[in-house]
């Protein structure tokens, strides 16, 4: 086996350290070691690591893309079996309402606030609207960790993005950072169903994400176990030309009805509009007092009354 | 001093990189660069050296798009700049990707003078010996922009400026004669300085302009050599102007 060693020691002049770099070719590991061991020095090989690119290791066109987030596998004999065992545990029914649409005067956002763990209502209080910076907000359906923690990500790509470029981010753009973080992670079971909403320099932009890689450019999208029942009331009542407080009662409306239905979905119906100067909250309703609201209790004449009978 | 030159990581006693001045020596002795922002135009223009008989001149074009709204020229090692190139042509096509909208000027800029510097702080590389002219418009506002990078790795942005052979001499005539120009004004300007210090004629320059609306357009020979014409008529103008009101003082 040949091996050649290369010996060069860079010296500066008025101090005493010397570095001795060493390049070994061809040697096995088990080799090296011994000739470490028997030179009674310690080698310092943070030289050998360089900062230029690894020359050939990977082709022109990969060198513009970051490599993709992995981790080590498992060891099982049937991975593709405990892969879908692993999305079906983490992949709840994303069990929650939210919804979102465009019209004249910007975006309207609108969501419950009710987490269930399967039929246990763990809080009644969570905000599912994130608040992505001052003109882009985010909704959450899925997992809870993994819609905050990515949403919060995507902020500070956000922020990145505007110190860098001098300029705010598009929608169009953030929704695709988005997208493409979480195709990245596709089968490993994030659980995200998200819809990012903004407005930017070419007006109002609504995009629906999700955590198979997806990203849906859109008018109206509701999102979670509730979406059909709010899909029914927003569909019919949606107008473009609406004026903010008819399309805020719109998205009210239609939360209430989809938490009167669905189980998993209930709490309060918060409303976040975002317009020109960006986003602000409108209003955070209850839905048990929307309900007497929309469905006040009318006293009724009584038909059939019970009383007591004199003993008999 | 010698042996600070030889390994790029070493600083000398005095605080220079010498290969990175050794790069910039490079770029002294190549083709000399011109590039003129004007309002509404941006204009590019490098020096030909005459093509051999045999050479197809069009595959050595020195003028390059590096997406539909940015264009680059470059003084200096010719090799190295096709290596640059292909990977801000990638890196414009991947930002497209990612984020659905083109590169701004100064982003693109930005991702060129951040490679040079790169190889500018390893091991085992040398820098790219070439100074840019980046121009182009950005795509929202459809402001024109120019910029130029070097082989330290800095980068700045120009209303008119010149690298290459004779940069110094090409710049001063930029700076005594430049003013808000546009269109063929800007041309012209761009003409001029190359003429400074190139032999006059279209077969030695190569010129290309870029508007928002048409891109990058590289002028023929035959336009070039009509620019010339009339600038050298202006100039013969000019001199026949200085020399005409002594006349009359004679009589």
């Amino acid at each position: 086996m040949k091996c050649t060693l290369h010996f060069s020691y860079i010296s500066s002049p008025g101090s005493h350290l010397i570095s001795v770099f060493l390049l070994v070719d061809h040697l096995q590991s088990d080799l090296k070691d011994l000739i470490i061991k028997n030179t009674n020095m310690k080698l310092d090989t943070t030289g050998l690591e360089t900062a230029a690119p690894v020359w050939g290791s990977h082709s022109e066109l990969v060198d513009g893309f970051s490599a993709a987030p992995s981790f080590e596998l498992p060891i099982t004999t049937d991975f593709d079996g405990f892969q879908k065992e692993a999305v079906q545990m983490v992949k709840p029914a994303k069990g929650t309402t939210t919804l979102a649409f465009i019209f004249k005067e910007g975006v309207m956002v609108a969501a419950d606030s009710r987490a269930s763990m399967g039929g246990y209502i763990s809080s009644q209080s969570v905000k599912k609207i994130i608040e992505i910076n001052p003109y882009m907000l985010g909704t959450m359906a899925g997992g809870a960790a993994d819609c905050q923690f990515w949403h919060r990500n995507l902020g500070i790509k956000c922020r990145l993005h505007e110190l860098a470029n001098k300029r705010r981010i598009s929608v169009t753009g953030a929704s695709k950072l988005l997208a493409n973080i979480l195709y990245s992670y596709r089968g490993m079971g994030l659980s995200v169903g998200t819809m990012i909403a903004g407005w930017d320099e070419t007006g109002p932009g609504l995009y629906y994400v999700d955590s198979e890689g997806g990203r849906l450019k859109g008018m109206r999208f509701s999102v979670g176990s509730g979406s059909p029942y709010a899909y029914g009331v927003l569909d019919n009542g949606y107008r473009y030309d609406m004026s903010v407080e008819e399309a805020a009662e719109l998205a009210r409306r239609a939360i209430y009805h989809a938490t009167f239905r669905d189980g998993a979905s209930g709490g309060v119906a918060s409303v976040y509009y975002v317009g020109p100067n960006g986003w602000k909250k409108l209003s955070g309703d209850d839905v048990g007092e929307l309900h007497y609201k929309y469905y006040p209790v009318m006293p009724s004449t009584v038909e059939q009354e019970m009383v007591e009978v004199a003993g008999a | 001093m010698a042996r600070y030159d030889r390994a790029i990581t070493v600083f000398s006693p005095d605080g220079h990189l010498f290969q990175v001045e050794y790069a910039l020596e490079a770029v002294r002795k190549g083709n000399a660069a011109v590039g003129v922002r004007g309002t509404d135009i941006v204009v590019l223009g490098v020096e030909k050296k005459s093509a051999a008989k045999l050479q197809d001149s069009r595959s050595v074009r020195k003028i390059v798009s590096l997406d539909d709204h940015v264009a680059l020229a470059c003084a200096g090692l010719k090799a190295d700049a096709r290596i640059l190139i292909n990977k801000a042509r990638i890196e414009c096509q991947s930002h497209r990707l990612t984020v659905e909208d083109p590169v701004t000027v100064e982003f693109i800029t930005r991702y060129i003078a951040g490679l040079q510097q790169k190889y500018t702080q390893s091991g085992g590389v040398r820098p790219f010996g070439l100074s840019t002219l980046i121009v182009g418009f950005d795509p929202y506002t459809g402001v024109p922009s120019l910029y130029q990078t070097d082989p330290s790795g800095t980068f700045s942005a120009w209303k008119a400026n010149a690298t290459g052979r004779n940069s110094n001499s090409m710049r001063e005539f930029l700076e005594k004669n430049y003013k808000e120009t546009s269109g063929q004004e800007t041309v012209k300007l761009a003409i001029r300085a190359l003429l400074e210090v190139v032999e006059s004629g279209g077969k030695n320059i190569e010129v290309a302009v870029m508007t928002k609306e048409d891109g990058l357009r590289q002028l023929e020979e035959a336009e070039i050599d009509a620019i010339v014409a009339e600038i050298e008529a202006e100039k013969a103008a000019a001199e026949a102007a200085k020399n005409a009101p002594a006349a009359p003082k004679e009589t």
